[in-house]
């Protein structure tokens, strides 16, 4: 089967790769260009663990074919920090200890992040519905909920 | 929460020293690793869940270009069962089955090929000849006459019984007199209770890298919790000298249990030892649900006997647990728990594990009490409604003490079991208002926690920071705890400590991360090495003084003349004595190795509010508050998180969570959308409140605190459905058909 070339922007920078016809996105982070930050917990858009943002919108990167971001801007979680400067929503999951083995995390970081973009100032209950596509099985949500809107909170100001 | 206490660094909360790594992506978890020249591995699975196989052919598949090995059962030395706990021959059995496939997608035959899709292909390429046998889907399957057995001719542990069974061992605890005991009882209750199998659900699926060097060394990085453990298994399973073997613990997203022991790892060395390049195997969540984990499905009967008072006088208990393909449930854990956090003069306990066509169960956090529990403590809500009396001043009246004897041998020493009672008590959430159509359910929970065998080591630099090495992988945050541990010791800033997670080659053994353990045992292990180092630093301090080392102390990171001494001079860092360590006799290490004994029995009790919806069944938690004797936290943001992640399973447990197989044996939900775990939007917040009687065997006081939480939750939200609807839910989960179910019986006065 012949690869697509395929030429995007990854997380500020042009990128071009090869993929075959049926490769995911989530594939070609990982295996091709070896950006490795985003999880595959399900490949089924189940989990959440592949969060990327595709020209600013959230999606599952395993349930996008690579093809089909030609001319995109991809965001994965290795472009959220800038340089050595922690997101304030990274920062504040630290601070709030809101992870335990961490494999939830790059997607939380990258779904908080789409939220706090369109929302600056969601509720509790808002955050909980924005997050219902990110499984996390270690902490029970509360440290988390409590991460992204203390970053909300320093986002505004 | 202030920080009264006589430490500088426990009890305070510092960033994680693997934070970074883990919020920018960077962290490396068991699926990130590749190899130039890498093959992908992929498995054959069975697709009958018990069968004998008759005939299997691989040679279309070997053919196929692209494919550089296939191997199956054939290539895998046929091993004895061994001395330990874990029957190697199962495990092998397990890994590549061998004669008869015992579950639907057990394991049979691998490919590894250039690509994954390519390995896909090979797999349909192997042609398998099965003989179907009658499936073996529950308890009820398993113990009725006739039943079809899954492992012939084997006789079971501490049972007898005549003819063939699909039990495997038998236990039983008893003391004082039951029959006196029940006949001392003004009122006696009996009830028969039932929980489904559930996945630990962890959301990084098994991923292993293997690599074989032509001297015949191998190397694996695997997501594990245990690196030794899978250096163990792989060299008795392939037959290796196994320091020919080097495992490298990955990050690992999330076990609960789970990776406490070999699917792929054995098979992706065997491929790679095979095609002389490196393999890896990664499972997808559907192989994750159908052939690993899961926790068991059980059976438990509870009679128990008491006075008018509450005042328990004999409790009896009947316990039958799924153990799955292979036995090995956590009956026998089950059965110790059940009646632990009472004290009840007379009881008997026996316990049953069972096989069926089920995937080998595994651990799952507190394995085999939270399902003990749920009986248990649905069983004493019953008695404090029928007795009219506080559902926590029943379990109070009735609290083990220091002193008080377990079923199983021990006494306890200090433990916090009132005191999360009465901070139960006390809490405002127990005093809160409740709205119509809601209910409150409470329930203690109790795990003995685990100690075994942990060592640390230590390197001073010449900047006056510790190196912090173990072999254990860091689940939920044991970095930082251990790093505060050492911190403590040397009076060092917690940031000058930096902790590695080693392979087995370069790590001290260490038993693996599990049993609530690390922070306890292997912090043991800090805290000794810690100590060696100080005592190093002082003799250095008495070589600079020219003085004796009994004449120099150790204070707040600093060495001093003691007052006795009569000395004078100005105090060392230890920084200063690091950056003179080659004038003074060379480098500094420390390494202390041990048998942890006395974890210290953890004890949570649990609040829970819910509002059921009768037209739908759905149960929402409205309020859920956590209390727990943790010893003493070192890290109070992680034994939260821990208390938090435990209740959040358990109601997912007693909500939604069950395995649904078809009348083949097939699974019908392998995945997270119809295995549906609780989401952000399904949880309140979940409140917690610490306690900290401290562990008397352990320098700082910790107990264990990563399972206690899970145990409680189930009975917690069954009691609070009760009190909502005044329904008695005997079988989790309480989904909304089941529980529609029963609320139509209550209607129609069947139940009541
Ligand atoms: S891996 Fe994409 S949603 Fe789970
Ligand atoms: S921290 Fe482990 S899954 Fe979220």
């Amino acid at each position: 089967m012949a690869k697509h070339l395929v030429q995007t922007r990854l997380n500020g920078e042009p990128v071009e790769f090869l993929c075959d016809p049926h490769a995911t996105l989530l594939d070609a982070l990982r295996n091709t260009l070896q950006r490795t930050g985003a999880k595959e917990g399900c490949a089924s858009g189940d989990c959440g663990a592949c969060s990327v943002l595709l020209d600013g919108r959230l999606v599952c990167a395993c349930l996008v074919l690579a093809a089909e971001v030609e001319g995109c801007e991809v965001t994965s979680v290795e472009g959220v920090a800038q340089a050595a400067q922690l997101h304030p929503i990274q920062q504040k999951l630290l601070e709030h200890a809101a992870l335990q083995c961490g494999v939830c995390t790059p997607g939380i970081v990258v779904a908080a992040k789409a939220l706090l973009d369109r929302n600056p100032d969601p509720s509790e209950r808002e955050v909980r519905y924005w997050l219902a596509g990110n499984l996390c099985r270690c902490t029970g949500y509360d440290k988390i909920i409590r991460a992204i809107l203390d970053a909300a909170a320093e986002l505004r100001g | 929460m202030t920080n009264e206490s006589k430490y500088r660094f426990v009890g305070t909360r510092p960033l994680r020293h693997d934070g970074v790594d883990k919020v920018t992506g960077r962290a490396q978890f068991g699926a990130d690793f590749a190899l130039p020249d890498m093959l992908w591995g992929r498995t054959l699975r069975s697709p009958h869940a018990h069968a004998r196989i008759l005939r299997m052919d691989t040679h279309r598949a070997r053919a196929l270009p692209g494919v550089a090995a296939v191997v199956t059962a054939a290539d895998l030395p046929e091993v004895e069962p061994g001395p330990g706990p874990v029957n190697l021959r199962d495990l092998s059995c397990n890994v590549l089955a061998r004669n008869k496939v015992l579950y639907h997608g057990h394991a049979l035959a691998a490919v590894a090929a250039t690509t994954e899709a390519l390995a896909a292909e090979a797999l349909e390429l192997i042609e398998v000849e099965y003989e179907p046998l009658p499936p073996v889907l529950s308890l009820d399957d398993a113990l009725a006459p006739g039943a079809a057995i899954l492992h012939e001719g084997r006789a079971p542990k501490r049972y007898k019984v005549s003819g063939p069974t699909n039990v495997a061992a038998r236990c039983e605890f008893s003391r004082g007199d039951l029959t006196r005991g029940f006949a001392e009882a003004d009122l006696l209750l009996k009830r028969s209770f039932r929980t489904q199998t559930v996945h630990q659900g962890y959301i990084e699926p098994h991923a292993v890298l293997a690599q074989t060097g032509a001297d015949g060394r191998s190397t694996l990085w695997c997501c594990t919790q245990g690196a030794f453990m899978v250096r163990h298994y792989c060299s008795a399973l392939l037959g290796l000298d196994s320091a020919k073997l080097r495992v490298v613990p990955s990050e690992i997203g999330g076990g609960f249990g789970g990776k406490t022991t070999v699917y792929q790892e054995p098979v992706a060395l065997l491929l790679s030892r095979v095609s002389g390049r490196p393999v890896k195997m990664v499972m997808s969540r559907e192989e994750v649900f159908r052939a690993t984990g899961p926790g068991c499905a059980t059976r438990v009967e509870v009679k128990l006997g008491a006075r008018r008072d509450g005042t328990l006088t004999a409790a009896r208990a009947s316990l039958w647990y799924e153990a799955g393909a292979f036995p090995g449930s956590p009956v026998e854990p089950g059965a110790m728990c059940i009646f632990a956090p009472y004290r009840i003069e007379n009881l008997f306990i026996e316990g049953f594990d069972v096989c069926c066509n089920k995937p080998k169960t595994t651990a799952y956090r507190a394995p085999g009490a939270p399902q003990a529990a749920f009986a248990m403590e649905s069983l004493l809500d019953e008695l404090a409604q029928v007795l009219k009396l506080d559902p926590l001043e029943l379990r109070s009246r009735n609290a083990a003490q220091k002193g008080d004897q377990l079923a199983y041998g021990p006494r306890f020493k200090e433990i916090g079991l009132t005191e999360t009672l009465s901070k139960a008590r006390e809490h405002p959430h127990y005093k809160a208002p409740l709205e119509a159509g809601c209910g409150r359910g409470v329930a203690v929970g109790f795990w003995f926690n685990a100690g075994m065998n942990s060592s640390a080591t230590l390197h001073l630099g010449g900047d006056g920071g510790v190196s912090l090495v173990t072999g254990n992988p860091d689940i939920g945050g044991s970095r930082a705890s251990l790093a505060m541990l050492c911190a403590e010791e040397l009076g060092i800033e917690v940031e000058r400590v930096r902790p590695v997670v080693a392979d087995t080659d370069t790590a001290p053994y260490t038993d693996l991360t599990g049993g609530s353990r690390v922070t306890f045992a292997t912090g043991m292990a800090v805290v000794e090495a810690s100590r060696k180092l100080v005592a190093e630093l002082c003799a250095r301090a008495a070589r600079i003084w020219d003085c004796e080392p009994a004449q120099v102390t150790f204070h707040e990171g600093r060495c001093l003349p003691t007052a006795a001494s009569g000395l004078d001079h100005s105090p060392l860092s230890v920084a200063e004595l690091a950056a003179r360590m080659a004038q003074t006799g060379g480098p500094i290490n420390a390494q202390a190795q041990l048998t942890a004994r006395g974890p210290g029995p953890g004890f949570a009790t649990h609040i829970c509010d819910v509002r059921v919806d009768p037209e739908t069944g759905r149960v929402e938690v409205l309020r859920y508050t956590a209390i727990q004797d943790a010893g003493r936290a070192i890290h109070p943001s992680y034994v939260e998180g821990q208390m938090q992640g435990g209740a959040a399973q358990g109601i997912g447990w007693a909500l939604n969570e069950e395995y649904l197989y078809d009348e083949n044996g097939a699974l019908e939900n392998a995945g997270f959308l119809d295995y549906r775990i609780p989401v952000a939007s399904d949880l309140p917040m979940i409140d917690t409140v610490l306690v900290e009687v401290p562990n008397p065997t352990h320098p700082y006081g910790v107990r264990g605190v990563g399972e206690t939480p899970i145990v409680a939750p189930l009975a917690a939200v069954a009691n609070a459905v009760r009190a909502a609807t005044g329904v008695r839910m005997t079988e989790l989960p309480i989904s909304p058909p089941r529980l529609l179910a029963a609320l139509g019986l209550k209607q129609n006065g069947g139940a009541r």
